[in-house]
């Protein structure tokens, strides 16, 4: 069992910067998050996209800003659940709660602060008859062990950067890979186009463009799937072991819906006067993923309401503890890895 | 006059006629979310910059819309339900020569 004192669901910019307030409260904080990398949207859907209204960059890139994230929180030491859903939660006793993922990992924490923007990312499942009979016999969406596909014959469609790059890397391991695409033109880094270019050429790989995969065939595991070329009537028939849909991904806001949280226009309700806790006491939702009369998803809004949250979370663990906020350029940053970052002291001294 | 009227059939097939500002530099997106005509969360994901897709609509009417950006083309190239008038609506900026255009909502995927 993870224990730790904030636990965070979400680590996209929002969360990342609750582990910095959280640090100057000297509160430990634990991150879940579905996605494999830390960051979010930020991320996952545009890294190399620029950011104008983050207070004091006139210009930061999505991927920059999570990157300084990641630097500023370094200190305070965070522990991170990645690729990985928060699946269930639990209130115990003592009232803290016990949250646990698809995978069984349990987390322990007398808060819990949902940060989870508009949903853990799922893949997005092409529309074909039979695709869930076949899935984990035959058919993934995500390739977690690239061993499986050892020396087996594999088709691959879409035609984005995870499609690319896991032919090229499929490649070297199956037997057989084939890429299929609606279109001639594919939309990745120009050097992962050269590199298809170039194992197409060798004859390790087989582009069948512009086409679909229209059916799936098998009896109790995948053994062909149905490929359509554009234009053209006739199907063909390609024997495969496995198919791997990439089509990217998409927000769902998933099983947290399911936690008696209040929730609206598939937000959780917060309370906005005071600390953004949800209708669940312990539990606040903090970012994308709250909602209150004009709310505004910003990222600087999420940052303003990690605060404010960490503040309140402070109360509930110690009630009895006085605090008084200090400015991080009088109080300094001390990181529990025993960094301490101050500002230098002027010098005091007489000019003759 | 800066407003055009616009239809946009939603998700579940009902019709709505709209107004639309031209002057607040909105796209077809923002025009169905300002009007709740589709859930939240549910449209818009990227914020419009073609890049997931949650917008696709089928442009019914023949009106002559803004080319397609490579981007656009290419997310459309993945995205599922695709006909030959899909555009996405996060690259529709609303001007004044789109007054009666008519799109229907594709469906969530």
């Amino acid at each position: 069992m993870i224990k730790t004192d904030i636990l965070i669901i979400g680590a996209g910019p929002t969360g990342l910067f609750a582990v910095f307030e959280a640090g100057l409260l000297k509160l430990k904080c634990h991150l879940i998050d579905a996605l494999p990398q830390a960051g979010g949207q930020c991320s996952e859907i545009y890294p190399k996209k620029p950011i104008y209204d983050i207070p004091g960059f006139p210009e930061v890139l999505a991927g920059d800003l999570v990157a300084n994230l990641m630097e500023q929180i370094k200190p305070f030491q965070p522990g991170f659940t990645l690729g990985e859903r928060a699946q269930t939660i639990e209130k115990l006793e003592d009232g803290s709660f016990v949250v646990t993922t698809n995978k069984g990992t349990k987390h322990n924490a007398p808060i819990v602060a949902i940060a989870g923007g508009l949903g853990s990312f799922e893949p997005r499942k092409p529309l074909l008859e039979d695709l869930i009979k076949f899935e984990d016999k035959g058919v993934a969406y995500i390739i977690k062990d690239p061993e499986v596909y050892r020396d087996k014959k594999v088709v691959i469609a879409g035609g984005g950067d995870s499609a690319l790059d896991w032919s090229i890397f499929l490649a070297d391991v199956a037997s057989e890979v084939t890429l299929v695409h609606r279109r001639n033109e594919f939309r990745g880094a120009l050097d992962s186009v050269d590199k298809v270019q170039h194992l197409k050429d060798a004859g390790k790989i087989k582009l069948i463009t512009p086409s679909e995969i229209v059916g799936l065939q098998g009896k109790d595991k995948l053994e062909a799937v149905v490929i359509k070329k554009t234009g053209d009537e006739e199907e063909i028939i390609l024997e495969v072991d496995n198919f791997i849909p990439l089509f990217g991904l998409s927000p769902k806001l998933g099983p947290i819906g399911d936690w008696g949280l209040e929730i609206e226009k598939n937000a959780i309700k917060v309370d906005n006067t005071l600390d953004y806790q949800t209708n669940i006491p312990g539990v606040y939702a903090i970012g994308d993923v709250n909602t209150y009369p004009g709310k505004l998803k910003l990222i600087l809004c999420g940052f303003h309401e990690a605060t404010l949250m960490c503040q309140s979370a402070f109360q509930r663990i110690f009630p009895d503890k006085k605090y008084v906020m200090k400015y991080t350029t009088v109080g300094g940053v001390t990181g529990f890895d025993g960094s301490k970052k101050e500002a230098p002291k002027a010098v005091v001294k007489a000019i003759d | 006059m800066s407003d055009i009227k616009i239809k946009i059939v939603d998700r579940e097939g009902v019709l709505h006629e709209v107004d639309a500002p031209t002057d607040m530099n909105m796209n077809l997106m923002e025009v169905v979310r300002s009007y709740e005509l589709a859930p939240e969360g549910t449209i818009g994901i990227c914020g419009g910059m073609a890049m997931c897709a949650s917008c696709q609509c089928y442009v019914k009417s023949d009106h002559e819309l803004p080319e397609m950006s490579d981007d656009e083309d290419a997310m459309l190239a993945e995205a599922f339900n695709v006909e030959a008038n899909s555009r996405l609506g996060c690259q529709i900026h609303m001007t004044e020569n789109l007054n009666g255009l008519v799109v229907k909502l594709a469906p969530e995927a």
